[in-house]
């Protein structure tokens, strides 16, 4: 345990010291890494641990960036004083899209969630209320601000986005390790006996969606202070297949492997530029064999430790 | 005062009656058979207790007040627990956490005290741990408390489901063919367990087939033809009741 958070730190330190060795561009890729990290691990919760099928995360995604975006531009109010409202906007739109639909198994509920994602989308593109600013988007945001310092290069930026994305390993790590955690769990495994453990198995569907919608509409917060300018094209259902992608490819409901999987979908692509046009080949080539021979994700999910009491003497059966 | 009473409880589908105005009282402290033949409506009748399905008529009343229409969930934490006929496990966690599930209902940490890991959460996660590792112990399982559900054996199995039961803490734990698939040493075991389960004041009410099992734990049994009740009473009255002897073994005009 010791140990292992010393590896941890090691890890962290070593890590945050690399883009000293690296140019802006490719500090660039890792801040995007870092976005999609982020969103990985909010889309893990809903797919990887409560095993419901989302491919319409960019919708969460997109109603948390454009509550940054307009109430920013409108109201001037900081960007980063909106992450929780952010979060707030997201989660709550989850909860209202998610209510009806939550019910549903698998494929279907695939299949809605897929209908939500390119509803917002399209909404966005037709300005819905005169706020969206229609495919062009929002302009103008405001950079964002930590204790009157202005974050504005890739550099400042890395440490922004990759301090929250720790801050949301850390959070998930020990919501993964409880009560809540586990009642997901359950729930992915066999939603009757579940419920028949006393697991009130429609109050935990609808949490772990809307607890992933909030993280979700973070990231968005951070993407629009990070862009200063979006537009429905950032939220297309490629952006939801790929979210998706890092979940399954990684490692269903673990930490790690969404870690990696962030790594692999965004960065792989960038390393593969010198196959010029046949580097989504090799991409997609490679991603194929992986799934094809380790279907269970890169790093998957380890069981999670727990101290076993020993009991008083003279208790206990056999 | 009888702990579950069910009253004049009807349940369709479609065309078929599978429960027929169905009464019957579970006393608190015993051991109940439901037993019939195959199709007779017996895991239909466990399915409405439990809330998974909602009967057409009637009523159910647990500790004198009624349970119609409560969501299973909430019913197991007002004290009903029970097993599934096909095992029903969540076969790729522990045995341990697969008791633990067993738990939750008793636990009350959300989303925020989950996530901080607060000083209440802790502790409450320990409790869990304690009486977890009791049920455990209780069926004999916590050896294997490490190992993932799917590789225990089928007898095992079934004990894990009922340890899971356990663990909710209920005063009446319905058992859905516990001793399906058990071996006799296995079966023996069980009928040891169910007695002690009621000796700590548990009421159990089971399903089986296993006859001997039945005749020799059950104080009341209760046996169901195409949804009916056909006879209520001791092992002793119901095996001579020459209706239970008729739904079993035919009548003599068919020899």
């Amino acid at each position: 345990m010791i140990r292992q958070l010393k590896t941890i730190g090691i890890a962290a330190v070593l890590f945050a010291c690399l883009p000293l060795f690296l140019n802006a561009y490719w500090i660039d890729v890792l801040n995007s890494v870092g976005m999609y990290a982020i969103l990985g691990l909010s889309l893990n919760l809903i797919v990887g641990h409560t095993g419901l099928f989302n491919l319409g995360h960019a919708a969460f995604y997109a109603v948390g960036a454009y509550t940054a975006a307009i109430l920013n531009t409108k109201f001037q109010i900081p960007v980063l004083l909106l992450l929780p409202v952010c979060g707030f906007a997201a989660g709550l739109f989850a909860l209202i899209v998610s209510k009806p639909i939550i019910h549903l198994r698998g494929d279907y509920l695939c299949i809605v969630t897929i209908g939500v994602g390119e509803i917002v989308r399209i909404a966005l593109i037709n300005d819905v209320f005169g706020i969206t600013g229609g495919s062009n988007g929002i302009f103008g945001i405001s950079r964002p601000s930590l204790f009157g310092f202005v974050i504005r290069t890739p550099l400042e930026f890395f440490y922004l986005i990759w301090a929250f994305a720790a801050i949301t390993v850390l959070l998930f790590h020990l919501l993964e390790r409880s009560r809540f955690g586990r009642a997901l769990n359950y729930l992915r495994e066999d939603e009757v006996a579940a419920e028949g453990s006393g697991i009130n198995t429609a109050h935990y569907k609808l949490a772990s969606f809307v607890i992933g919608a909030a993280w979700a509409g973070m990231a968005g917060n951070l993407f629009a202070a990070k862009m200063t300018i979006i537009s429905p094209d950032s939220f297309t259902f490629w952006e939801s297949v790929v979210m998706f992608a890092i979940v399954i490819l990684g490692g269903s409901g673990s930490i790690p492997g969404v870690l990696v999987g962030a790594f692999l979908i965004v960065g792989l692509p960038e390393v593969f530029r010198e196959f010029a046009n046949a580097r989504m080949l090799v991409f997609g080539a490679a991603m194929m064999v992986m799934m094809v021979f380790r279907t269970q994700g890169l790093l998957p999910a380890r069981p999670r430790p727990y101290a076993i009491p020993a009991l008083p003497e003279g208790e206990g059966g056999e | 005062m009888s702990l579950l009473s069910l009253q004049r409880l009807t349940k369709n589908f479609g065309g078929l009656t599978a429960v027929s105005s169905l009464s019957f009282d579970v006393q608190p402290g015993s051991i109940v058979g439901l037993i019939g033949p195959n199709g007779a409506g017996k895991t239909t009748v466990f399915n409405l207790i439990t809330g998974i399905y909602l009967p057409d008529q009637g009523e159910i009343m647990f500790r004198q007040s009624s349970i119609l229409g409560m969501r299973t969930h909430k019913i197991v934490s007002l004290g009903i627990a029970r097993t599934f006929q096909t095992i029903r496990l969540f076969q790729n966690l522990s045995v341990l956490e697969n008791v633990l599930a067993g738990c939750h209902c008793q636990m009350r940490s959300g989303v925020l005290s989950s996530m901080f890991h607060t000083r209440r959460q802790r502790l409450e996660e320990r409790e869990a741990l304690t009486r977890s590792v009791r049920a455990l112990d209780f069926v004999g399982l916590r050896a294997q408390a490490g190992q993932l559900a799917r590789n225990l054996s089928y007898g095992n199995q079934r004990l894990l489901e009922l340890a899971r039961a356990l663990a909710t803490g209920p005063q009446l734990l319905i058992l859905d063919e516990p001793a399906g698939g058990m071996n006799e040493q296995e079966t023996r075991r069980l009928v040891a367990l169910i007695s002690k389960l009621r000796d700590t004041g548990i009421t159990v009410l089971l399903i089986e087939h296993d006859m001997t099992l039945v005749m020799r734990v059950c104080e009341k049994i209760v046996v169901l033809e195409y949804g009916s009740k056909i006879a209520e009473g001791s092992p002793e009255t119901v095996k001579n009741d020459p209706k239970v002897i008729e739904a079993y073994l035919g009548t003599e005009k068919e020899w």
